[in-house]
């Protein structure tokens, strides 16, 4: 135990450590001093932008803000503020990250419960029966590798609802991982146990429910915890596709307020839902993994 | 013959259609309450008889007829030990215990199952870690915990593929009395599968000895002619013990191979009493020129 704390101590330090160096390098690159000195060694870049500044009916009165790039005060400004209020809602193009991030989560739920509804009894199937895994192989070999935004258009077409193709996106990208997870788990579960089974003359429900269903768990788990990470990174790309709500559409729609502290904060806070997300399954993970 | 609880007949075995037969001319029968080893070395089919036995396995020809009725497939009148324990994970060892216990009596209440399955896991030693998980076992607990499970469903036969194989010595010697003293209490019929000569000499009743594969065949019967009373810790006082040991090792040392490859047709499995040879039969050992060369 305390040679692992120690160590757990230790690489707290360091992160903490590379974390301030970020910081710092951030701090030093879109220092307003800094920046102008770095235009002027590129050359003519600097007249350039300044010329366009004006053309803007914008003067170099604020330098931090022309110069693009936030500094760490702005971003820290509009972190505190989202923060604060994180579930206003003043109309389609401003709401709060909360609200953005709630839709989002809920189609990611949405398809990926669907996804799993489907996969993982179809994935019993293909993993009891060899036939059925031949007969369906060419198939999922064929869909699997398709990027789920190639689906965008069928789907709007067919669906003819946007919300619902974001949706439909999502369940056919957790499909594959939690497909091909589930039969290689319930096709390998060991003889014995079946042995165990048959000698007992177990009901197929019973051993389904008792005997195969635990013993693939950790397997299906593994699928559900990649499909859920491909999910949150698709969701994204799809509402910046579809629009109207969700905090891939956030993103998009600060890139065109060009409101770079807000797509960096949704950045963040990407990141941190996605690893929020990883963390439950992997806890769940945990709880069905058994020791032999 | 037509009395005896199980019987086998004709049983043979090959894997390909043009490769030899494992085994052939597998026949013997087992009287209820009998305690039978089967030794020989490894490849003469002995788990698969055992698999044949217990269901998990089609013969390739020959019936199995248990109780007046041919076996085809697994039952539950057929408890069967696994060499490897194979208890499920995910399990107690109650819940172990109890996923048999409800197999075998799905009307039960659970409060009822729990309690018969508490019985068995007493039986063999293990009250107190009704609530532990396999993995924080050892080998000879687990081993048992197997046992119980297999007793538990009260089959009117128990299949044994090594079950201590995998344990030391000193376990396996309390799990091999814990196992005695079960089954003359039950009255078990034990079909066992065993390396250990002297396993086999405290165990059973009977001793299958086999050839070696292919063409396998059940060459010997021994019967174990030491008293019931024997336990682990006198038996090898009792000069009969080296008697038959010295005729168990002969065997798997020199005349498994020999009667192998003396291929011989239409053998008749001998039955030989060590140490009491007069009371074999004359004709019996004639069949066999190289063993009798050899003993």
């Amino acid at each position: 135990m305390k040679p692992s704390a120690q160590l757990g101590w230790r690489a707290g330090l360091i992160s903490l450590a590379l974390f301030g160096c970020l910081l710092l390098v951030w701090h030093l690159a879109t220092a307003p001093k800094e920046s102008a000195r770095i235009e002027a060694g590129v050359g003519g870049g600097a007249s350039a932008d300044d010329e366009y500044a004006k053309l803007m009916g914008k003067t170099s009165s604020s330098p931090a803000k022309t110069s693009g790039f936030p500094g760490l005060a702005q971003m820290g400004e509009t972190i505190r503020k989202e923060l604060a209020h994180p579930f206003y809602d003043n109309g389609p193009n401003d709401k709060g990250i909360g609200i953005q991030l709630g839709y989002s989560l809920a189609r990611v739920g949405l398809g990926f419960a669907i996804a799993a509804v489907v996969a993982i009894p179809l994935g019993f199937l293909l993993g009891m029966s060899p036939l059925m895994q031949r007969a369906l192989n060419p198939f999922i070999q064929i869909l699997k590798p398709i990027s789920p935004l190639a689906w965008m258009p069928l789907a709007l077409y067919t669906i003819k609802d946007s919300s619902i193709s974001g949706i439909f996106v999502i369940f056919i990208c957790s499909v594959w991982p939690m497909l091909m997870n589930t039969a290689f788990g319930v096709a390998s579960v060991r003889r014995d146990w079946l042995n165990v089974a048959k000698t007992l003359e177990v009901t197929p429900l019973r051993k389904a429910f008792l005997v195969i269903l635990p013993a693939a768990a950790p397997t299906i788990l593994t699928g559900m915890r990649i499909s859920m990470g491909i999910a949150w990174l698709v969701i994204v790309a799809a509402e910046m596709l579809v629009g109207g709500t969700g905090i891939g559409y956030f993103v998009w729609n600060e890139w065109n307020n060009l409101s770079l502290t807000s797509v960096i904060f949704a950045i963040l806070m990407i990141g941190v839902t996605g690893m929020v997300l990883d963390l439950l399954f992997a806890r769940l993970q945990k709880l069905v993994t058994y020791t032999e | 013959m037509d009395k005896a609880f199980l019987t086998v007949e004709n049983l043979n075995k090959r894997y390909a259609d043009d490769a030899p037969p494992v085994f052939e001319q597998v026949s013997f029968s087992i009287d209820k309450g009998e305690f039978v080893c089967i030794i020989g070395h490894s490849g003469c089919g002995k788990t698969t008889i055992l698999n044949v036995l217990a269901g998990l396995e089609a013969p390739s020809g020959g019936v199995v007829i248990m109780d007046q009725r041919e076996v085809k497939g697994p039952s539950l009148d057929r408890g069967v030990v696994f060499q490897s324990h194979a208890l499920m994970p995910w399990f107690s060892v109650l819940g172990n215990v109890v996923f048999a216990v409800r197999s075998r009596w799905p009307d039960w209440s659970r409060a009822k199952a729990e309690e018969h399955a508490r019985r068995f896991i007493e039986m063999v030693g293990l009250q107190g870690a009704e609530q532990k998980k396999p993995s924080e076992l050892s080998g000879g607990m687990k081993q048992r915990v197997g046992i119980a499970r297999a007793f538990s469903i009260e089959p009117k036969m128990l299949l044994m593929d090594e079950p201590f194989g995998a344990l030391d010595a000193l376990t396996r010697g309390v799990v091999q009395d814990e196992l005695l003293k079960i089954c003359s209490a039950t009255h078990q019929t034990v079909f066992m599968i065993t390396h250990d000569v002297d396993e086999a000499i405290l165990l059973a009743d009977k001793i299958f000895l086999m050839s070696n594969g292919p063409h396998a065949r059940i060459a010997e019967v021994v019967l174990n002619t030491m008293p019931k009373t024997r336990t682990r810790e006198s038996m090898h006082h009792d000069p009969q013990f080296y008697r038959i040991r010295n005729h168990l090792v002969d065997f798997l040392v020199h005349r498994s191979r020999r009667i192998q490859e003396a291929g011989a047709v239409d053998l008749v499995t001998r039955v030989v009493t060590p140490g009491l040879e007069e009371s074999v039969p004359a004709q019996a050992s004639d069949n066999f020129p190289q063993a009798a060369l050899a003993s």
